[in-house]
């Protein structure tokens, strides 16, 4: 089933009328190709409209859009013969976070990513994103292999946060993430993190340490869900719009911030609706961000992949 | 500790009551009443069930460094309201205060048992311990100054986790802490973590898991989710010691829990095999 958000709606309508006239013209042979272009020019016009306005929380709900692309949607359409690797040869295989070699035009590189589900048996499988530590753990001994090898690494960021169970927490999801947090720190070949949906806080950050941090046009990235921190702040989840706001989740915040290099431009409407080229432009930057990390030396990558970090933060110097 | 447990009384029965409340004191573990000297003698660990109350930073700085040897480092690094977030400004007015510090972290070197090194010590009654970007900054520094100066760093840890209010920015320090402590690690530059209650979420999920070796205090609570969100998510149902100390160590995630008594002599014995010899 498709979902429509409600700032949606009158885009749907509109994709639905289209879509009566076209399958008109094509199954009674009556033109309807006028109509059909005045009917797509309104759509275009309310489509920038809507999406000129849009709110952190209207953000929000489209980095969690149920139709939104997915690590391995993206992993498809950017790399050529990708081959998915399992496990973290310790505990199991985590469906949360997927991993492999793949080819990004003529170039090895190692992709991983947190991985959403579809279907509700799929969602399952995956954990609704949310990874547990022996997902964190085949991610990094993915990137040790990539590291062997000399390959760069990629990872796609779309997860609510790291799951917080009982299992995660008997198997060490804290060690998890901060080792990894220290490893791809010392990583010496080249990381290009890409944020696509959601960016939950340490889980997210669990695989997005890199040398350069690239984020969709309409995708999060935060330190708490704004349920989360309304609930915190005023007692009461409901006030998420506002907490969305207070937040600075926004790609643009984050870019202001200094957390994020690039904000990769979506088609209008956001991803799910031309998925294709939108995976086309996550490429390009994909390979405008790699080429120049690949003829650093390993000491210069890794110097400024501690500075681009170490520099992140803002503090005032007490006056007494 | 819970004083004022006379609180309805008339204004001189409450003068001496207060009289009596700086001379007793009701333990949080077993809610007994005790002697607040033998209490503060004790470490703040209740002589009957031995709960460990929580120390302010001073209080645990006097703990482990050697009398007037901590000079403090990097003091003049205080938060700032990068994102003008909601009540923020007031949080940190109150932090301050109730704290008597300027950040929710203190740090410096010192001599441990006559073995000179970097300490920092953060505060639970500073918003919580929470990590923003000073934490953070403060954290890393006194990382880079231990690897500069070759001197192992001990980092007492108590802390909600990352600190909400300064959004993605407390996110990063997690990997700027992580960054300073992976220069430690590949410098052979000893880092001892210690978690006293509560060490949680970013802050656990970062710098404070990373030591090279993760001692914690008994009973403290340990853990990446809030017990909220953590029973939520339960399909399996959490034992009773769930996110403890104890919890922690019997699933393989801290080397040693060891009573506050005997913190600072355990600590002199790991500095020792790492720097001695
Ligand atoms: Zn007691």
């Amino acid at each position: 089933m498709r979902t429509v958000l409600d700032f949606e709606k009158p885009i749907a309508e509109l994709d639905a009328n289209i879509e009566a006239l076209k399958r008109l013209t094509a199954e009674q042979g009556i033109d309807k190709s006028e109509q059909i272009a005045a009917l797509e020019q309104d759509r275009e016009r309310l489509l920038r409209e809507i999406f000129r306005n849009l709110t952190p929380w209207d953000r929000t709900l489209l980095a969690r859009h149920p139709q939104r692309p997915y690590t391995l949607d993206y992993i498809r359409a950017i790399f050529d013969d990708f081959i998915e690797l399992h496990g973290d040869r310790q505990f199991g295989d985590d469906g949360a976070i997927v991993g492999g070699m793949a080819w990004l035009n003529d170039k090895p590189v190692m992709v991983i990513g947190q991985q959403k589900g579809r279907d509700l048996k799929e969602r399952q499988r995956r954990n609704f994103g949310m990874a547990k530590p022996e997902g964190y753990r085949k991610a990094l001994r993915l990137m040790y292999l990539a590291e062997k090898f000399g390959r760069p690494v990629v990872t796609f960021i779309d997860t609510p946060a790291a799951d917080p169970g009982v299992e995660s927490e008997s198997r060490g999801i804290s060690e998890a993430i901060a080792r990894n947090l220290r490893e791809m720190m010392l990583l010496r070949v080249p990381i290009v993190s890409v944020v696509i949906g959601e960016g939950g806080s340490g889980g997210a950050l669990g695989i997005a340490v890199a040398d350069r941090v690239l984020m969709q046009e309409y995708a999060i990235y935060s330190v708490i869900p704004p349920e989360g921190c309304a609930a915190i702040l005023w007692r009461d989840a409901k006030r998420a719009p506002e907490a969305a706001e207070a937040l600075r989740l926004t790609a643009h915040d984050a870019q202001r911030l200094g957390v994020v290099d690039e904000v990769v431009e979506e088609p209008l409407g956001g991803a799910h609706r031309d998925p294709l080229a939108a995976a086309q432009r996550v490429k390009e930057a994909l390979l405008r961000h790699l080429a120049p990390l690949q003829k650093l030396s390993v000491s210069k990558l890794r110097e400024s992949r501690y500075e681009r970090y170490r520099n992140l933060g803002v503090w005032r110097v007490a006056v007494e | 500790m819970q004083r004022g447990w006379f609180a309805r009384r008339s204004p001189a029965e409450r003068v001496a009551m207060d009289e009596m409340n700086d001379a007793w004191v009701k333990c949080n573990g077993c809610q007994q009443i005790l002697f607040a000297r033998d209490f503060e003698r004790n470490l703040k660990v209740c002589p009957r069930c031995g709960h460990h109350h929580r120390l302010s930073a001073r209080e645990r700085i006097d703990l482990l460094a050697d009398a007037d040897t901590f000079v403090e480092r990097d003091a003049e690094v205080v938060s700032a309201d990068p994102l003008g977030f909601p009540e923020y400004a007031d949080k940190l007015s109150r932090g301050r205060a109730n704290s008597g510090l300027p950040e929710a972290i203190v740090s410096g070197v010192c001599n441990l048992s006559g073995i000179p090194i970097v300490l920092a010590v953060a505060d639970f009654a500073f918003m919580g311990g929470s990590m923003g970007s000073a934490v953070g900054e403060k954290v890393a520094r006194a990382m880079e100054y231990a690897l500069e100066q070759r001197l192992p760093v001990v980092i007492c840890s108590t802390s909600g986790g990352a600190r909400m209010q300064e959004g993605l920015l407390s996110l990063m320090q997690m990997a700027k802490t992580c960054a300073a402590a992976a220069r430690l690690h590949e410098a052979g530059v000893p880092y001892i973590s210690v978690l006293t209650d509560p060490t949680m979420a970013g802050v656990l999920a970062s710098y404070a898991s990373v030591g090279d070796v993760v001692i914690a205090e008994p009973g403290a609570l340990v853990g990446f989710a809030g017990q909220r969100v953590a029973q939520q998510a339960q399909v399996v149902k959490p034992p009773p010691n769930f996110q403890t100390a104890e919890f922690q160590l019997e699933h393989g995630m801290v080397d040693i829990v060891v009573p506050r008594k005997e913190l600072k002599h355990t600590l002199h014995r790991i500095l020792r095999f790492f720097t001695g010899g």
